[in-house]
């Protein structure tokens, strides 16, 4: 048996090559700078450094390619400039997310536990905090998250799929772990995000192997030949597709795969919640439009069910356990299962806007994200003793906050009316993207769903807003509830409102770019 | 060209925006720089309306068209024909009048400065949506100026307001988000492009199926049926003009509601006009049940907040009733109610306003004898009231008199029945007259003072506009004899190629 050394052309890999570059010396940064606090910045300021020089080559590479692209590895990993859109958008996630990580509370509390080993109140936990010590590797295991979804929008195989799957999975598991307070929630919360998750990747695996049994491929171009030729290995072929298509959609967080998303998002560090929800719903989408549109575009009759169903499903179960939320952060986790159904509708059809429509819903979502988590992250309790403690996400704990901080409450309120989908808001124009891209596939009832939900949504995040502004801070608890105002976490949220802003009102120039991007290289029929 | 309309939009909004952007010291000074904002669009609008070709009325004037979503064929593209620039010049009007009439309303120089900002941003939003020539352009700002409202109802007013509030963002968004879903159907039915959602473009030119454009003309109507308000979608309005301040619901009746109702007529009629034939049977019936039902209600009031609303209700079902019997008096008659309406309601409410201001209450039986105490006011109330209840001599009996004598040969049957409401209008206004007003000074009653300079020059300007208008309402009609007859002409086209 001959071994060939496969040729890569390297280049177009670039940017995945320096943030995974990044995150590997990140962890020798770890070993070898003691300090804690200076550890802290070197890390900080390193991972930024790589990461915009990833985003760098990323823009440089989009403006080299001129509609074509670059068959990296063969039918292993495209780097077209449909993948370079989601890719500087995950990035983009990735600089946010990072300086999320980095923010601390005046007084100097990091969102991370100090050891991550130590058991939750054992005297060792107790001790490590006494000591200042820092779990500052949450910085390589970001890098780590990026690079895998990255990759993750760039492969054109479902073996290799699995690869950057579990890169960026396994960083998030870990990174769910790590809250400071509550950290047997956070614990909980990563253990059965792991679980669920292991299950999900052994089903997408397994759906991998009934399709390579049914084709005898694992690329994406080829098993899309294959489809069209084959016969009489139907159920070998749905039944893989079907558990390829559940892998994915848990990651997306749609119903009834999204079980573990309240919890998550509960559990985990409020910086890794707003990373997480933005950069994981991102990645996934980016590979469920790619394996839709380049390998199982021939199934697409038998797959659209599949789609309509889980869509109405989310939007529906999404928005009304949301509504009874009493906890913020579960609030936005089940809003976020019901956007996992927005995202769903674009698939009407499988038309080619929505490949254009897809990549600023998920920005305009993901900048919200950020945003919302990071004020989340900024709204702490405070005891009688005047101590500054966990965050505040109880509902009720928010009444008045437009009175505590106008800055803040107003931010929040334009991230929740860009979620509702108000008009010169981002989302706005996202959803008007996401459901026009259904109607020209016929989707007529999907929209109308999606537009019911979108209105009884518009209720739970509106409530939040009449909380904020129009509700008293009760008496007595006028030292309940301390704002910070760090100055990471305060930039992150001036970036992203303006970002949010600006996209709702002149989304012309980015929705060209992605007009442009809504092409792939490596097409079944190509 | 001078770009008038764009001005007009965004001389407000950025108004707002210095407000908000005033350092603490200079807040104090939030209501005369609004004020001031106000004014300077007074005479940027007054400019352009003395450059509006009255001889065109019809055709679309000033018109600017930017790209702005190219990608989604949406246009910046601003225009007004006679009706959208009566409606303009009724809402800069009012709206100096609603910052005077809450000159002293917040002690809180920090609230008052975000009342004052929410307000122009507010008047912002309003001349956009008149002036939108752009279907999306109009859904983006019908929405968004959802914010500011919801703001101004929830954050300034009575105990029930956040209630009040919430309910009618919900009403609202509910209308809107359907409307929504037209609105991107719209774009797959037009001629596409990059300038698919201009109305020209639009109108005429869509391709649909006759159920298809039913069901269209129903997710527009059915928002623009709830911000007139009409019966059944009607129950946001009481609760909101019990509870909201005065100035607040004086703006949101007088104009914002107009946008239903300028709305129906330039893009429910015009978009699909085929749709409309078939609807107006039954939409006249629910304007003929708002006229009478609104009317019943009022009488049966006693916190004349909501009586104002109620009547508003009845009034706008003779609105709408003009729109959709197709008839060139009825339809030209509509919009002249549209604007004397606005006059006579905004008057009343900022009247009530008043009384309130001074008492803490709006109830009609905690008062009495009042025009021996106060005869000014007591004067001011009879006329506006008088206007409400359309007396000769005063705008709004004109336009109702143009609707019903329009609608007749069409409509007989509605006509007769609606204007039962006239005889109502008497009872309800001229019994709160007189259990307010007259009859014995009551001893035990609140004390009231007389109406202040402030409150008459809110009040009497008003007051003339409306009897120059009730004697020569030919001002205002030549305005809009055009743009009606053009609606009218497109929906009977239709019926004769049908």
């Amino acid at each position: 048996m001959n071994f060939v050394t496969p040729e890569i052309a390297w280049a177009p890999l670039a940017p995945i090559i320096i943030v995974l570059g990044a995150a590997s010396i990140g962890v020798l940064i770890e070993a070898f700078v003691r300090t804690p606090a200076t550890r802290r910045s070197v890390q900080l300021v390193f991972g930024l450094v790589a990461l915009v020089a990833a985003l760098g080559t990323a823009i440089a590479q989009w403006v080299a390619l001129d509609g074509g692209g670059t068959v990296v590895q063969q039918f292993m990993l495209t780097v077209d400039r449909q993948a370079l859109a989601w890719q500087t958008l995950i990035v983009v996630f990735g600089i946010l997310g990072l300086i999320l990580f980095a923010s601390r509370t005046r007084a100097g509390e990091s969102a991370f536990t100090p050891l991550g080993s130590t058991a939750p109140g054992s005297i060792e936990e107790t001790l490590a905090r006494r000591r200042g010590f820092e779990v500052t590797e949450v910085f390589p295991l970001l890098l780590f998250a990026v690079g895998g979804m990255m990759l993750f929008t760039s492969v054109t195989d479902y073996i290799f799929l699995f690869v950057a799957l579990e890169v960026f999975s396994l960083a998030l598991y870990i990174m769910v772990a790590l809250a400071r307070r509550r950290r047997l929630m956070s614990q909980e919360a990563a253990l059965k995000y792991f679980l669920l998750g292991a299950f999900s990747s052994a089903l997408y695996l397994f759906g991998v192997a009934l399709i390579y049994g049914a084709t005898t491929q694992t690329s994406f171009a080829a098993v899309g030949r294959a489809i069209d030729v084959i016969s009489g290995r139907d159920a070998l072929l749905l039944a893989g597709v079907v558990l390829v298509l559940v892998g994915l959609l848990f990651k997306i967080g749609a119903v009834p795969f999204h079980s573990w998303t309240p919890d998550a998002y509960q559990g985990a560090p409020t910086p890794v919640t707003a990373f997480m929800g933005a950069a994981t719903k991102a990645a996934a989408t980016a590979a469920l439009v790619r394996i839709v549109y380049t390998s199982l575009y021939p199934l697409e009759w038998e797959m659209s069910w599949l789609f309509w169903a889980v869509a109405i499903a989310s939007m529906a179960l999404g928005t009304v356990l949301a509504l009874v939320q009493t906890n913020v952060k579960r609030m936005l986790a089940y809003s976020s299962v019901a956007h996992a159904g927005f995202i769903l509708v674009a698939f009407a059809g499988f038309t080619e806007e929505a490949v254009a429509a897809l990549p600023f819903y998920l920005l305009a979502y993901g900048l919200a994200t950020i945003g919302a988590f990071a004020v989340v992250s900024q709204v702490r309790e405070r005891s009688e003793d005047g101590a500054v403690g966990a965050e505040a996400v109880r509902l009720g704990q928010w009444a008045g906050l437009g009175k505590r901080s106008p800055l803040l409450a107003g931010a929040m309120a334009l991230f929740l009316l860009s979620f509702a989908g108000i008009p010169l808001t981002a989302g706005f124009i996202g959803k008007f993207e996401v459901f026009s891209a259904a109607v020209a596939g016929g989707g007529w009832p999907l929209v109308l769903i999606g537009v019911i939900a979108s209105a009884v949504a518009a209720f739970f995040y509106v409530r939040l807003v009449v909380l904020m502004f129009l509700t008293d801070i009760p008496e007595g608890a006028e030292d309940s509830i301390e704002v910070e105002d760090g100055p990471l976490a305060k930039l992150v949220i001036v970036v992203t409102a303006a970002a949010v802003l600006v996209l709702g009102i002149l989304p012309a120039g980015l929705l060209d770019v992605y007009a442009d991007a809504a092409q792939f290289l490596v097409l079944p029929n190509g | 060209m001078f770009p008038f309309l764009t001005i007009l939009v965004a001389l407000p909004a950025v108004g707002a925006a210095v407000l908000w952007a005033l350092p603490a010291s200079a807040r104090g000074r939030a209501r005369e720089i609004a004020l001031g904002v106000t004014v300077i669009e007074i005479v940027l609008f007054a400019v352009m309306a003395l450059q509006f070709d009255k001889a065109d009325a019809g055709a679309f004037q000033f018109s600017e068209t930017y790209a702005w979503i190219p990608q989604i064929g949406t246009s910046w593209a601003l225009g007004v024909n006679g009706i959208g620039l009566l409606l303009i010049a009724l809402s800069v009007i009012l709206t100096p009048l609603a910052i005077l009439a809450a000159w002293r309303e917040d002690k809180d120089v920090k609230a008052r400065r975000d009342y004052m900002a929410l307000i122009l941003l507010s008047l912002s939003f309003m001349v956009g949506i008149f002036a939108a020539r752009d279907v999306f352009l109009f859904y983006v700002l019908f929405e968004a100026m959802l914010i500011p409202l919801y703001f101004m109802i929830g954050r300034f007013g009575g105990v029930q307001r956040r209630y009040a509030a919430v309910k009618f963002l919900l009403f609202s968004l509910a209308g809107g988000l359907i409307m929504l879903v037209a609105v991107v159907a719209l774009y797959f039915a037009g001629p596409g492009g990059e300038q698919a959602f201009l109305t020209d473009q639009l109108a005429g030119a869509l391709e649909l199926t006759t159920a298809q454009e039913r069901l269209m003309f129903l997710a527009f109507f059915l928002a623009f049926a709830i911000k007139a308000p009409m019966v059944p979608v009607h129950t946001w309005l009481p609760d909101v003009a019990e509870t909201a301040r005065p100035g607040t619901t004086a703006l949101l009746v007088a104009v914002l509601d107009k946008i239903g109702t300028f709305g129906m007529i330039s893009l429910c009629l015009v978009l699909f006009p085929e749709a409309a034939q078939w609807a107006a049977p039954g939409i006249i019936v629910f304007a003929v049940i708002s006229v009478i039902y609104g009317a019943l209600l009022a009488i049966g009031q006693r916190d004349m907040m909501r009586l104002v609303a109620f009547t508003s209700v009845s009034h706008f079902g003779v609105m709408i009733l003009g729109i959709f019997a197709f008839q060139q008096t009825s339809v030209e008659g509509a919009a002249l109610y549209m604007f004397n309406h606005g006059l006579s309601t905004g008057a009343l409410f900022l009247l009530v306003g008043f009384l309130v201001a001074r008492t803490g209450t709006a109830d009609v039986d905690a008062y009495g004898g009042l025009q021996r105490v106060v005869p000014v006011f007591a004067g001011t109330f009879l006329i506006v009231g008088l206007s409400s209840l359309s007396l000769p001599g005063l705008s709004p009996f004109v336009s109702e008199i143009m609707v019903f004598v329009g609608a007749y040969p069409v409509a007989a049957v509605a006509v007769i029945i609606s204007a039962v409401s006239v005889v109502l209008a008497a009872l309800y206004i001229l019994r709160t007259y007189q259990r307010v007003f007259t009859g014995p000074v009551r001893e035990d009653g609140p004390q009231v003072r007389e109406l202040s300079l402030r409150e008459r020059l809110v009040a009497w300007p008003l007051i003339a506009l409306m009897l120059l208008l009730g004697f020569a309402p030919g001002i205002a009609i030549d305005y809009l004899r055009d743009p009606s007859a053009d609606v009218v002409a497109q929906v009977t086209i239709e019926e004769a190629g049908a």
